[in-house]
């Protein structure tokens, strides 16, 4: 019968463990998803994004607003007759409304659209692909994109006439540079 | 090894399995907010029949003698 080596058992679950400690930890750390997008930063292209909706035409030289909405999202709804509003009154000077759904449901996706008719650019980022590189902070979340493609401003949440006001303004500002 | 050390070995591989695997920040288990559209469903609301709601907190106090302190209500999104 060979000596017992009472360490010998203890030191082989300890180097197991370890090793299964490793394994797990290196599946458990993710690759990191995309940086919410700031003030100075180019926004994420939309063409790798796979969107569903209308074809979004050339947006270089051009002041782009992007919205993030969802049908299931009450503010949401509250902004588009603002962005109807900011539509009219600047696209024949350069602005472009891009509205981006993150609907999962297409079905509601399109009753929404359908029933508000808006003139704006509505698109439907099905796959989420779009919104988890912007990292919206809140549902919705607008950004004002210079001409240069840079972020200007960016808008979490939709309050009313104060975020109507503050949108109008600036895309004045950035439509004269 | 003594079994103390024994003990605090597999201590400290547990806190590092429960610190790598994300239980230790509140922001790797929050839910984004374009991923709420369950939560914003009228159903999630648990409040979403008044009558059914009253007969609820009215067998609550009968049986508790206690009212209100039902913890923070609602469903929604978050938005805004």
């Amino acid at each position: 019968m060979p000596p017992r080596n009472p360490g010998r058992g203890y030191r082989l679950m300890s180097s197991r463990g370890l090793a299964a400690l490793i394994a797990c930890a290196s599946v458990m750390i993710r690759t990191p998803a995309g940086a919410e997008v700031r003030v100075g930063e180019a926004f994420p292209p939309f063409e790798r994004a796979g969107l569903l909706g209308a074809r979004i035409p050339a947006t270089s030289g051009k002041v782009v607003l992007v919205d993030f909405w969802a049908s299931w999202c009450a503010p949401c709804k509250a902004s588009f007759p603002a962005y109807e509003r900011l539509n009219s009154e600047f696209s024949s000077k350069g602005l472009v409304i891009v509205a981006v759904s993150v609907d999962r449901d297409a079905t509601a996706y399109t009753a929404f659209v359908k029933r508000f008719t808006p003139s704006f650019l509505v698109v439907l980022d099905r796959d989420q692909k779009l919104v988890r590189e912007a990292q919206v902070p809140t549902m919705p979340t607008s950004y004002i994109i210079d001409r240069q493609g840079r972020v200007r401003y960016t808008h979490p949440g939709f309050h009313g006439y104060e975020t109507e006001k503050a949108l109008r303004t600036e895309i004045a500002m950035l439509l004269s540079e | 090894m003594t079994h103390n050390n024994r003990a605090l070995v597999v201590l400290a591989m547990i806190t590092f399995a429960a610190a790598s695997s994300g239980c230790s920040t509140a922001k790797a288990v929050r839910v984004k907010p374009w991923e709420r559209a369950y939560l914003a469903d009228p159903t999630m609301d648990p409040d979403r029949d008044p009558l059914a709601t009253a007969m609820a907190e009215h067998v609550y106090f009968s049986r508790e003698a206690a009212q209100g302190g039902r913890g923070v209500g609602g469903a929604g999104c978050g938005c805004n």
